[in-house]
């Protein structure tokens, strides 16, 4: 998870560096990138090149790579479980970014200040972050468990769902967890861009009379218009990388009620040992990777790789 | 200014998740019994077989310090994953544990694993000490590439005789018997049968059963064969029904779908009494041996043969399963370890050590003349029934998923999680397996 959950981190950072270079007049020299620039070729760019390749051949893993022309992109586009892979991602993009964004946005307003009691309460937030998502899925596993879980241990009929069997509950079962999951990261991430708000802006405000409420609408929320969009850069382009917390928890089930676009290309490669039609779909997932990524970033408008430092 | 405190917070985080990823992934192998670099290697399951291996291959080191084996365990659907990934890169270990069947073939046909007809007729005695019908699925077009290394492993019907006496209840001796109990289980708060529906294989034990039962085992023969449209023999769809069937009358337990067998809780269900019976693997004994000790050795565990069906073809004696597990010698091991690797199937497996370790683990291993050292084992009721099963049965068919190519068995595990979801109707499941002959 983690090695797959920071490349559209470093895929964001390499989108800015140009753009932060043009607006400094004085940046520092290009050589600089070149040791990042030679990591990211022998690590992302021949990889994606190696899997490009295998796209256009069949491979069982084991045998010879035969050269096939567009066999395996037929299979992978003729195969309906693509196109339900594809609409299970995008649905728990949708959901979970949804879930997300207000309560870590919330949070992370809340977290900002500085009393004590807060602080404690942000360290509590912040464990799920410090669990592996293995872990995660595992513990959430036992606890649904509709026999065994903390309905039956409780003796909580309401709570002894079938939360991992039932086709229609599943999807939002694995939205909750992975919102468990990643709330906490967020909020960090707003709680930061929250503490560089200046606080002249505030005491200002308080001076015409704005109340709290008016505050944050007025005040917090566009102060933080690059903070969200960073944050939903992540979340959604980090939804296309949920992988083994969802392998885990339901592995792709019941049916392909929660096989994503990622799980559906590991099982193709490693379970049907399928590797020229699982590149291809690894190609489908990079090409939509990066197509969200610049369309959120287009979101901040003109100005979005402007630095902010003025404000600070 | 954001950025650099994400990126920092990214990498601390990424940080710290792949180092607790990496201690969780850390393997239970053991360091140092005098294995090095150069050692042969051998990679097994986690499980019931578990400590059996480890003592056997710790017996062997201790032994033979100069050709040490080193050896892992891995769970089963995370092994069947690696070992496939590690041998096509040339890195699987120097024992490659099977099933024999598709998989086996796979290998053979990339040229990964050692013919071992030549050993075997250099080694009657090894040849000699397995029964003949279990060799078989070692073999393939004529030459034996597998050899078995532990026990037979028929699919049983287990059930809970305690839930049973409670309603008063026997055991089912055909299809109709067994669904007339679904209500009576069913009204007296018991699930009739547990199943560990999200590792899917062990719905497939299901099939199996009944399309011997009512097509016999040449249905699926046709379907190993690739023959054309061997899917939808009329067995196999009125198979499927009658799945179909009893998944509607609430025959298996309430969210048997996210039910993993690999943590066995889908054998829980049935000592807890939380469900009547449970169609699984004779390896399952084992694990109930240890986590129930009190169940099994009271007597509350009762088995019998999978049900007949009212006019079907097949034997009532015929099973399925696993016959054996297999090592393979991988082709791209050096001299020295294959030699290592071949000594100890010779002399470190199935001395008189291991065989009785097996037999105390709670299974019957696949040699002959075992019949005294299993009536004087305290399980001697369970595996000598278990053994009668596997040296009686007119056919015994292994695990079709594991019979098949993997690209097929893949496509069929997944069809028939949707007809036990009732995704799918039987014709749709024949339709779409008939496309994947031959692939």
């Amino acid at each position: 998870m983690s090695a797959t959950t920071t490349t559209p981190q470093r895929a964001v950072g390499a989108e800015r560096a140009p753009g932060t270079r043009r607006t400094l007049e004085k940046g520092p020299s290009g050589w600089l990138a070149v040791p990042a620039l030679a990591f990211f070729m022998l690590f992302a760019i021949l990889p994606l090149l190696g899997v490009l390749f295998l796209s256009f051949t069949r491979w069982d893993g084991l045998g010879e790579i035969k050269l096939d022309g567009l066999s395996s992109w037929n299979t992978v586009l003729a195969d309906p479980v693509t196109g339900n892979a594809l609409l299970v991602t995008a649905k728990i993009m949708f959901f979970s970014f949804i879930v997300q964004a207000p309560i870590s946005l919330l949070l992370g307003v809340f977290t900002a200040a500085s009393q004590k009691y807060r602080a404690a309460l942000a360290v509590l937030y912040f464990v799920p972050l410090l669990l592996s998502s293995a872990a995660v899925a595992i513990a959430f596993k036992a606890l649904l468990d509709p026999n065994f879980g903390l309905g039956p241990g409780l003796g909580l009929p309401i709570l002894a769902q079938d939360w991992l069997g039932n086709s229609d509950l599943v999807l939002f079962v694995v939205v909750f967890v992975i919102a468990w999951q990643f709330v906490p990261f967020h909020t960090l991430i707003y709680q930061g861009g929250v503490r560089q708000i200046p606080a002249s802006l505030y005491e200002a405000a308080q001076i015409d009379g704005a109340g709290r409420v008016q505050q944050f609408f007025n005040i917090t929320l566009p102060q933080l218009k690059y903070t969200m969009i960073t944050s939903s850069t992540l979340m959604v382009v980090g939804s296309l990388a949920y992988f083994d917390l969802v392998f885990v928890l339901t592995a792709g089930g019941p049916g392909y009620s929660t096989r994503l676009l990622p799980l559906h290309m590991y099982l193709t490669g490693f379970k049907a040992n399928d590797m020229g039609a699982a590149s291809a779909l690894g190609v489908i997932l990079v090409v939509i990777g990066l197509a969200l990524a610049v369309f959120l970033q287009r979101l901040g408008g003109k100005n979005r790789n402007a630095s902010q430092l003025e404000g600070a | 200014m954001n950025n650099l405190k994400l990126r920092t917070a990214g990498m601390a985080v990424s940080a710290a998740a792949l180092s607790i990823a990496l201690v969780a992934c850390g393997s239970s192998g053991p360091a140092g019994t005098g294995a090095s670099a150069d050692s042969a290697t051998m990679w097994g399951l986690t499980g019931g077989d578990q400590p059996v291996f480890q003592a056997s291959v710790d017996s062997w080191n201790k032994s033979h310090p100069d050709s040490a084996i080193k050896l892992d365990f891995f769970a089963n659907d995370a092994y069947k994953t690696k070992v496939r990934t590690a041998v096509g890169a040339g890195q699987g270990p120097t024992l490659v544990y099977g099933w024999g069947g598709g998989v086996l073939k796979s290998y053979v046909d990339a040229g990964q694993v050692d013919d071992l007809t030549g050993f075997l007729k250099e080694n009657p005695d090894v040849q000699s000490r397995y029964l003949p019908s279990i060799l078989e699925s070692g073999v393939i077009d004529g030459k034996t590439y597998a050899l078995p290394n532990n026990k037979v492993q028929p699919v049983v019907l287990y059930f809970n005789k305690e839930v049973f006496e409670k309603i008063g209840a026997e055991p089912p001796k055909t299809w109709d018997e067994l669904m007339a109990l679904v209500p009576k289980f069913k009204a007296a708060g018991v699930a009739p049968f547990s199943l560990g529906g999200q590792s899917k294989w062990p719905d497939l034990m299901w099939l199996e059963y009944l399309v011997d039962r009512i097509g016999g085992p040449e249905v699926f023969a046709n379907i190993a064969a690739n023959k054309p449209n061997a899917w939808s023999d009329p067995a196999v769809i009125e198979a499927l029904t009658k799945i179909q069937e009893l998944v509607d009358a609430g025959g298996f337990i309430n969210g048997f779908s996210s039910i993993a067998a690999d943590s066995n809780a889908d054998q829980a269900l049935l000592y807890t009494g939380k469900a009547a019976m449970i169609l699984q693997g004779s390896w399952i004994y084992q694990g109930m041996k240890k986590d129930a000790a009190d169940f099994v050795s009271s007597g509350k565990l009762g088995y019998t043969p999978f049900p007949t069906v009212e006019g079907g073809k097949g034997d009532p004696a015929n099973v399925v399963g696993n016959p054996s597990n297999f090592w393979s010698v991988s082709s791209k091991a050096t001299e020295d370890q294959k030699k290592t690797a071949l000594e100890y199937v010779k002399d470190g497996m199935f001395n008189d050590e291991n065989v009785q370790s097996l037999i105390d683990s709670g299974a019957v291993p696949v040699v002959t003349g075992i019949e005294d050292k299993l009536a004087a084992s305290p399980d001697k009721d369970f595996l000598s029934y278990v053994y009668d099963m596997a040296k009686d049965a007119p056919h015994f068919t292994l695990s079709w998923d594991q019979a098949l190519s993997p690209a097929q068995g893949d496509a069929m595990l997944a069809n028939l999680d949707q007809i036990f979801l009732k995704k799918i109707t039987p014709e749709q499941f024949a339709f779409t397996m008939n496309a994947t002959i031959g692939k």
